[in-house]
């Protein structure tokens, strides 16, 4: 099969969108979280910690929804620690974010050793299980996690938009002062959004733990940070942060591809995601102006 | 100059209650896993500080940390977050292993050292250029770009090594530098650490400290740099060049992030291989954070995370040594939170309003 066969092929494309879902989750994780003003690059380290929660509740459960909702509560969790770290003892976010992403990084290493005696991966676990017998084009389109994927983007698109509470977190991200002053609880909001996120981020690093059918140590692999570049690209909106995502997804499953249809160094490609992020960040820079610009107030505290 | 006096008395009491919940942290942690937290103290101690052979590999892991931490310092300075000093650390080893190599083998000392350091401060500052361009020119956040160029680093090293000949056939690492360029081992001068990989690289890593943290208050760059951090739109009314000493201050780490190259193909393996000096830049990171401007809280917390890292070696066979990467983690956490509620608002960080402005 040529190069082309394969990327035009229905391989591809399932590729693409297993690669996006856990991107696309925490990018919409970000998305809310930096609504509401707070930068938030702990989502790598969200990322790894709710894959291994949900692997380890999945195994020792034998259940694969005990390990979803694992892996969500986990996510929420790691959002909750930087929302009061941020939010309330008013450390500086890229601070925390750091610090959470280091704990997230030693910590699912040390777990691993702790509960299976392994430093590299956890046993494979089940996942989940569906349309055994479809074509894999259907069973990629109707994969949970898709549908769940897509779910949080049209849910979160019409919270920001459509209810008081995207209203109020909106005001948070772009006035905290004005919104404090106009009786919105700022804290308690953007502890509820960063929270949210990470719950949001939370379902991403299950997907990503469920699609290998096991968790391994830096399974995340810097794609994470790609998920913190494409909330920037898009403009800090849910649908196009998702959307930006699978573009990022189809060219890194274009580079798998690739691989092993060239003779071009594999270190030529694998860099390939990463100077496409800088190229995608020079070009929404050159238009700054508009919508495209980042909530007014990230990172700023109410004065009060 | 105030500032700084103010953050160096100011910070100690942070950094003492950081260190505590460090130590809870520990034995939490050791205690959970089914070991006695008193019984790995006693390794970590023995394994770091008790004996002159583990002091010795604390002053090597702490050399390279040193480097990376003075590095992410200057950046933040200016307000500005030097994600990148691992992909700066990496291309600077390559560039100073390739330019040790390539050196004619009587090369002395005082010819081979400054070219050999000299390149790899060049490639630091060449990485840290791209997100210092894409900073001033688009508005990137260099917390993005920085990471980006890290990822790209790994592929860039690789591809150096390997399509691009660098490497002897075969491997991933670069040919023996010349013995001009090497960097003596502490062991030649004090016999009893013996075996330990420290070497007189620490003493430029010092001396850089020395000298990076008195130029904050000495040199003109040094000052306008922390003043932008401070307040970048005041400095810009005051017709200070705000985006120039920006992009300055970010080459300017990038370069003495690659110099941290000195604690590992000058002074210990005397040429560079793929992965040498990995988890340099993180640990700078923690290592600005909790020594933040002055000299003797960056020497001091270089080393207290070279013991670390040390002393997670000591307990590995009992406890994963990962421990102490989570220990980090928490350390700089208790101590930002400590800063933030015993000095308020006014401790001198890069605040985001200065951020904001800047970018």
């Amino acid at each position: 099969m040529s190069a082309l066969d394969v990327i035009v092929s229905g391989t591809m494309l399932a590729q693409t969108a297993r690669m996006a879902i856990p991107y696309g989750c925490a990018a919409l994780g970000g998305v809310l979280s930096e609504r509401s003003g707070v930068v938030n690059i702990a989502l790598v380290g969200t990322l790894l910690a709710s894959a291994l929660a949900s692997v380890a509740a999945s195994h020792a459960s034998g259940s694969a929804s005990v390990g979803i909702a694992a892996g969500v509560s986990c996510g929420a969790l790691v959002g909750l620690a930087h929302a009061l770290l941020v939010v309330r003892g008013r450390v500086d976010a890229i601070i925390s974010g750091i610090a959470l992403n280091l704990v997230a990084a030693g910590g699912t290493r040390f777990l691993l050793r702790a509960l299976y005696g392994s430093s590299s991966n956890s046993p494979s676990i089940l996942g989940l299980r569906f349309g055994a017998s479809w074509g894999l084009l259907a069973r990629t389109l109707a994969d949970p996690f898709l549908l769940a994927t897509i779910a949080a983007a049209a849910g979160a698109a019409w919270m920001l938009h459509r209810t008081r509470f995207g209203l109020r977190l909106r005001a948070c991200g772009e006035d905290p002062s004005a919104a404090h002053a106009l009786g919105v609880n700022v804290t308690g909001l953007r502890t509820a959004a960063v929270t949210l996120g990470g719950a949001v981020t939370g379902l991403g690093g299950t997907a990503l733990a469920y699609d290998l059918h096991q968790f391994q140590a830096g399974m995340s692999g810097g794609r994470g940070f790609i998920a913190l570049a494409a909330v920037i690209v898009s403009g800090w909106r849910p649908w196009l942060a998702a959307g930006v995502c699978l573009a990022f997804a189809a060219l890194d499953a274009l580079q798998i591809v690739l691989q092993n249809q060239t003779r071009l160094p594999a270190q030529v490609l694998a860099m390939l995601p990463f100077v496409a992020t800088l190229g995608a960040l020079v070009l929404v820079g050159k238009r700054r102006a508009g919508d495209m610009r980042p909530p007014a107030g990230l990172g700023k505290h109410p004065a009060a | 100059m105030i500032v700084t006096a103010l953050s160096r008395s100011r910070s100690l009491p942070a950094a003492v209650a950081g260190l505590a919940v460090g130590w809870l942290a520990f034995c939490v942690l050791v205690w959970l896993y089914g070991a006695s937290p008193r019984a790995m103290a006693e390794l970590v101690a023995e394994g770091t500080w008790g004996t002159s052979y583990g002091a010795g590999q604390v002053l090597f892991k702490a050399t390279p940390l040193l480097f990376t931490g003075i590095a992410v310092d200057l950046a933040l300075r200016a307000g500005l977050f030097n994600i990148g000093a691992e992909g700066q650390l990496a291309v600077g080893s390559l560039a100073a292993g390739v330019m040790g190599a390539h050196l004619p083998p009587g090369t002395p000392a005082v010819l081979a050292l400054p070219l050999a350091i000299g390149a790899a401060m060049a490639a630091g500052a060449l990485w840290a250029f791209v997100p210092a361009l894409l900073k001033g020119r688009y508005g990137a956040h260099e917390v993005i770009s920085t990471i980006m160029m890290n990822r790209i680093a790994d592929g860039a090293v690789g591809l150096a090594l390997g399509a691009g000949g660098l490497a002897l056939t075969g491997t991933v690492r670069t040919a023996d530098i010349v013995s001009g360029a090497r960097i003596p081992r502490l062991e030649a001068v004090f016999p009893s650490l013996k075996g330990s990989a420290a070497s007189f690289a620490l003493l430029f890593g010092i001396a850089g400290t020395f000298l990076v943290t008195s130029s904050y208050r000495r040199t003109r760059f040094g000052r306008e740099i922390g003043l932008i951090g401070l307040n970048a739109r005041a400095m810009q009314a005051e017709k200070v060049p705000v985006r120039t000493r920006i992009d300055q201050a970010l080459v300017v780490s990038g370069a003495i992030a690659g110099a941290a190259s000195v604690g590992t193909v000058l002074g210990y393996k005397g040429y560079f291989e793929e992965g040498l000096g990995v988890g340099a830049g993180v640990g700078g990171l923690a290592v600005a954070i909790l020594g933040r401007g002055s000299a003797v809280g960056l020497i001091f917390a270089a080393l207290l995370f070279g013991t670390l890292q040390q002393g997670g070696l000591a307990v590995n066979a009992f406890v994963p040594k990962e421990l102490m990467d989570v220990l980090t983690g928490v350390v700089v956490c208790a101590v930002a939170l400590a800063d933030e509620a015993i000095n308020g608002p006014a401790a001198p960080t890069a605040k985001p309003a200065a951020r904001a402005a800047a970018s």
